[in-house]
């Protein structure tokens, strides 16, 4: 019987679940509400279709297009390099400098572009949410999205980087002298090992991903009765940056009790893992992975509850 | 719930804050003072978990109460009411876009939502990239976008641009592709708000063919609009809101008769105080005091046979004598605002020349007869100096009413709404032309 019914169902593709007749009730809710997340899947088409124009839509009219997506956070390493690699000699887990704040930056990039873009979606999507229903998580969820292209090109970028220092290991380096403004020229790291960590890398990037998109909750729901959310987010991104140890290694941070609280940080467990998996720093990121990963889930729990609360109003207040 | 229902609506009800009227403030020290002061006020009220008290929204309406009503399936619903009834308000609490503040709907089936064209488009994004996207918005599948594609295109006429990002279209062309995306979706309830009152009246016609087919398929519809012509087209009961309620359901004919009546209180006084009317345009300098009607032997009177005389008086007062003549009209039009008849006195080469510095005249128009179905007719006087802009324009305050009597003898199939004129007509029995012999003569006659 059920064989029937499938087979039905593939004869008249028009017939697909969420679009047979269906009885729904409208009716006020209070309080919280459940996530609906079936209703999310029946709208990832919808999903789909709005990261997409996000994507094809972030570097029309610009000369270097896509090329963005990576100077940012390259030009970034560079001055890191400059000032804090080389001036002020900060160490780097053994790895060269360079390499070693650029793995951070291209996640940390990532977050950084996915926050600030969740964070306006609703009030940039003001038109949308009054005059259609769909979910309403679609609109920070496609937001968090379309930034995964950037990281993708940054990413190959990395990888080239680190091919460069492993290929050319008795190459020179030029770097300054800590602390001095002399330029010297000193033999380079040994080559970067790629090791079996890297299969990790999905779940770190998973784990900025979700970070993101708990911080984009949080805020875009609260940025459609607030505007002052928009002023925040910039400084916010930049507080956030020196919290987490993309200039810095997080090993020197020596009191373990520290170690975790700074953890708490979600996106620490997403750079300590990057670094850990793709350069193979030995600085036993385990344990603060763990507690970054729960304070990530508990932030996107609690997001998801606290969006889907305040949903109701979004068409009147927004 | 009835297997036939669609929709099941009882006591919707809508609260919206509004912001408390703020006094003007006066100087600009008052100015900064209150906005040093508004960030502390508006923390506290978040403190005490005032959500709204927060934004500085305290004071509430009710946009919709106690709304209930039943929709079978395939009905076509007109809605009617003012601006600010609460018209869009049940459209959008029925399209699940906001909650009720109170009460509950059933809804069967897809609902589709139209309350605006062109949600989503993107500038930026080609026509075919914008269809694909609108039609995600509006809740099509992809595959569903596919096989419509074309006809959406040829609908609205954009083959030729269709790879062209739409910033460059012209506004009536990306009305068009907006519209013809809208206009394909195929939900079971459709929900449609003013989207007709857009671009040119060609597009406008094809948009209300476009709907009528849409209506005629079987589909449940509910259709907003101020344009009662199209509501009468379009629907087969009607739903009048007032200030948030139900104030009328019935026919489509009787909801408009209501609707009209309600919002201009015909009167049948043959005598008509327009001083108070606030509805009326012009650019100023004098304005029509009262209007009054007469019948054919000059008697006070509102009621008039089909195809018999009448006249209209105008009273007119003019702020401060002037030396000019003047010029006057009065048109006549259907309560849903088509006009009619539009008598002008320069037509018949009349001037009224003011003398002496007389600041008040009277100007009495006669007509023949009008050959009008019997129903309610608005009556706007208006008058100018020689040539010059409308200086008074009095609308939708006189009216007078067109009985089923008069010239034409058949009274029996002369019914209200059954068209909009009569026309003397003679009837006789004429002799067969076959096709091909009277074409032939008549290729003969040129």
């Amino acid at each position: 019987m059920g064989t029937i019914a499938e087979k039905q169902q593939g004869l008249a593709p028009a017939d697909i679940p969420v679009r047979a007749a269906h009885t729904f009730v409208i009716r006020p809710t209070h309080g919280w509400v459940s996530l609906k997340l079936g209703e999310m899947w029946a709208y990832r088409e919808l999903l789909y279709f709005l990261t997409w124009r996000d994507i094809k839509v972030r570097y029309k009219q610009t000369i270097l297009g896509m090329i963005w997506a990576v100077i940012q956070p390259f030009m970034t390493m560079v001055v890191f390099s400059l000032f804090f690699g080389g001036l002020a000699g900060v160490p780097s887990d053994g790895v060269p400098y360079p390499v070693f704040s650029f793995a951070a930056l291209v996640p940390w990039s990532f977050f950084a572009t996915a926050m600030t873009q969740s964070s306006n979606s609703l009030v940039g999507a003001a038109n949308l949410i009054k005059k259609v229903y769909f979910p309403r998580l679609v609109v920070p969820i496609s937001s968090v999205v379309s930034p995964l292209v950037d990281f993708a090109l940054a990413f190959a970028v990395l990888i080239g980087m680190i091919v460069f220092f492993s290929v050319v290991p008795t190459m020179t380096q030029i770097v300054w002298e800590p602390g001095t403004l002399e330029i010297g020229f000193v033999p380079a790291v040994s080559a970067i090992p790629i090791t079996a960590n890297v299969i990790w890398l999905p779940f770190f990037l998973a784990l900025a991903f979700m970070t993101a998109l708990a911080v984009g909750l949080w805020l875009s729901a609260m940025n459609v009765q607030f505007r002052d959310v928009h002023y925040m987010v910039p400084f916010l991104t930049q507080f956030w940056m020196f919290a987490t140890p993309i200039a810095y290694p997080a090993s020197l941070i020596t009191n373990n009790i520290a170690r975790m609280i700074y953890s708490l940080n979600p996106m620490v467990g997403v750079v300590e893992g990057f670094r850990w998996a793709l350069l193979g720093t030995d600085t036993q990121p385990g344990p603060m992975i763990v507690v970054s990963t729960l304070a990530a889930l508990a932030l996107l729990i609690g997001g998801a509850f606290y969006f889907r609360r305040m949903e109701k109003t979004f068409a009147d207040v927004v | 719930m009835n297997s036939t229902v669609a929709i099941h609506a009882e006591g919707l009800s809508k609260q919206y804050r509004i912001g408390s009227r703020r006094d003007s403030y006066s100087t600009l020290r008052e100015t900064i003072m209150e906005a040093v002061q508004a960030p502390f006020k508006r923390a506290s009220s978040l403190l005490r978990g005032e959500a709204y008290g927060a934004a500085g929204l305290k004071e509430t309406i009710w946009a919709l109460k106690d709304v209930s009503f039943e929709v079978s399936q395939g009905e076509v619903v007109g809605i009617i009411g003012r601006n600010g009834a609460g018209k869009s308000t049940l459209l959008k609490i029925l399209s699940r876009i906001t909650e009720p503040s109170e009460g509950f709907a059933e809804v069967r089936g897809r609902v589709g939502s139209l309350l605006e064209v062109g949600t989503g488009f993107h500038p930026e994004l080609t026509g075919r990239e914008n269809i694909y996207l609108n039609g995600a918005i509006l809740g099509m599948h992809r595959y569903e976008i596919e096989r419509k594609f074309d006809e959406m295109v040829a609908f609205a006429e954009v083959e030729k641009f269709i790879d062209t990002p739409v910033k460059h279209y012209s506004s009536g062309m990306y009305l068009r592709l907006a519209f013809a995306v809208a206009a394909h979706l195929e939900p079971e309830i459709l929900l449609v708000d003013e989207v007709l009152a857009v671009g040119d009246i060609k597009f406008q016609e094809k948009c209300l063919g476009k709907m009528n087919e849409v209506a005629t398929e079987g589909r449940t519809v509910l259709f907003v609009s101020h344009n009662m012509a199209a509501a009468r087209q379009l629907c087969q009961t009607g739903i009048v809101l007032e200030h948030g309620r139900v104030a009328h359901q019935g026919t489509i004919d009787s909801a408009i008769a209501y609707y009209t009546q309600e919002n201009n209180p015909v009167s049948t006084a043959s005598f008509v105080d327009t001083r108070q009317v606030t509805n009326r345009s012009g650019i100023g300098g004098g304005r029509i005091v009262s209007v009054a009607f007469a019948n054919g032997a000059g008697l006070p009177d509102t009621l008039f046979g089909i195809g018999e005389p009448f006249s209209v008086t105008m009273n007119i007062e003019l702020e401060q004598s002037l030396d000019v003549s003047l010029e006057a009209g009065v048109e006549i039009r259907k309560l849903d605002g088509t006009q009619l008849v539009n008598l002008r006195s320069d037509s018949e080469s009349t001037l009224f020349p003011l003398e002496g510095g007389e600041k008040q005249i009277a100007i009495r128009v006669h007509v023949a007869g009008l050959p009008l179905y019997p129903g309610i007719y608005v009556v706007e006087p208006w008058f100018c100096q020689r040539q010059g802009r409308r200086v008074d324009h009095v609308h939708n305050a006189c009216f007078i009413t067109m009985e089923t009597r008069g010239v034409f003898a058949s009274e029996r199939f002369i019914q209200p709404n059954r068209g909009v004129l009569l026309a003397n007509s003679r009837w006789e029995k004429a002799a067969f032309e076959p096709v091909d012999t009277a074409a032939a003569s008549r290729v003969e006659a040129q």
